[in-house]
């Protein structure tokens, strides 16, 4: 899990992001008075960018590593399943990272 | 507190305080998510300071640990602060007499929150609010979560360091990308983007500089425009499509 690039490499990633992201929320704020709208096509881009960025970015981590049933059912995948449950009632960071964590530590204790 | 703190100012802090039993967990994630992912704390600490969105530091987090190619996980924090384009638009009118220093100080601490609490607020007076004072609410909101969350990624750091392996901490990471998943997933199309995208990011798994990702959100994006369209279609046309994004100025947390 743990990265094998050098702090050169990361603080390169951490400054590249930190400017961009910065431009992003500049963009507007800076221009207002000769771009005053975001364009339409992209608010309408932007509308599914969260759903579908999120999905790319969770489901490797939940994907089994292989096709048969007994190797889908693994600790990682139930403790996503309770998230998914606490995100869908509470809709809150906090309860559904607990559950998430618990049903990973129950389910490990288990299987 | 002094009474020489412009009123607003004190307004936005205390706005703010109910949002903190959100946002102090997802620092303490952000902190020690980068121990588990073989950042140094100065690192983790200088994630939190330059780029300061919180779903973007945990994306990058989670692509070093997996050894992605850098570029990707620069362009995956693009793309999950895109969202921040439509906050600086709809902002800007409201920061225009500022000095050009001071708007870029607000624009570098702009957030899903500060850009909610304080729109909900601007558009609620309009007349009373002059456009000097207008900043100072904002402020109150933007700086108290920046505060909060350099302090909570400092203390996740501190905690991260000290915590096992076995309890799995890092866990946490794709918990908190599901916490913001399931309320961004609030119709048809933005259901059909995120399965179309998980689908296409586990089959690209194996695509180098995990392009997988990349290819995913933007065939996603793709589904999730192409069934607004027919869904248009389907109901007559009469709705129009100018206003599909009013309903969510606050997607994330």
């Amino acid at each position: 899990m743990a990265t094998s690039y050098g702090p050169l490499s990361i603080w390169a990633v951490i400054v590249a992001g930190g400017l961009a992201t910065f431009a992003i929320r500049l963009s507007f704020i800076h221009l207002f008075g000769r771009v005053d709208e975001v364009p339409p096509w992209l608010e309408r881009a932007l509308v599914y960018v969260p759903a579908a960025v999120l999905a790319a970015l969770v489901a490797p981590d939940f994907a089994p590593a292989s096709a048969t049933v007994e190797a889908a059912l693994t600790p990682e995948l139930l403790g996503g399943a309770a998230a998914v449950a606490a995100a869908w009632r509470t809709e809150d960071v906090l309860w559904t990272v607990a559950a998430g964590m618990v049903g990973l530590h129950v389910a490990r204790f288990l299987l | 507190m002094d009474s020489r703190v412009p009123p607003d100012l004190r307004d936005g802090i205390r706005d703010t305080l109910p949002l903190l039993l959100g946002i102090v967990p997802f620092a303490l994630v952000a902190g020690v998510a980068g121990i588990e992912a073989g950042l140094t704390p100065l690192q983790t600490v200088g994630l939190s300071v330059v780029v300061f969105a919180g779903a973007s530091q945990l994306a990058a987090i989670d692509l070093l640990g997996r050894d992605a190619a850098l570029g990707v996980v620069v362009l995956t924090v693009v793309v999950v602060n895109l969202r921040m384009l439509m906050y600086s638009a709809s902002i800007a009118p409201y920061f225009r007499e500022l000095s050009a220093r001071v708007r870029a100080g607000c624009a570098y601490v702009l957030t899903d929150q500060a850009y909610a609490l304080s729109l909900a607020r601007y558009a609620g007076d309009r007349d009373r609010e002059t456009t000097t004072r207008r900043p100072y609410y904002y402020l109150g909101v933007a700086l108290t979560l920046w505060i909060v969350w350099q302090a909570g990624t400092v203390v996740g750091v501190v905690f991260g360091a000290a915590v096992p392996d076995s309890w799995r901490l890092g866990f946490a990471v794709p918990l908190v990308f599901l916490a913001l998943l399931v309320p961004a997933v609030s119709d048809v199309p933005s259901l059909g983007a995120a399965v179309v995208a998980g689908v296409v990011a586990v089959l690209g798994a194996g695509l180098p500089f995990n392009a997988g990702l990349i290819v995913g959100a933007v065939v996603g994006v793709a589904t999730g425009i192409a069934l607004d369209e027919s869904r248009l279609g389907s109901a007559g046309g009469g709705s129009g499509g100018g206003d599909v994004t009013d309903s969510d100025p606050a997607e994330g947390h």
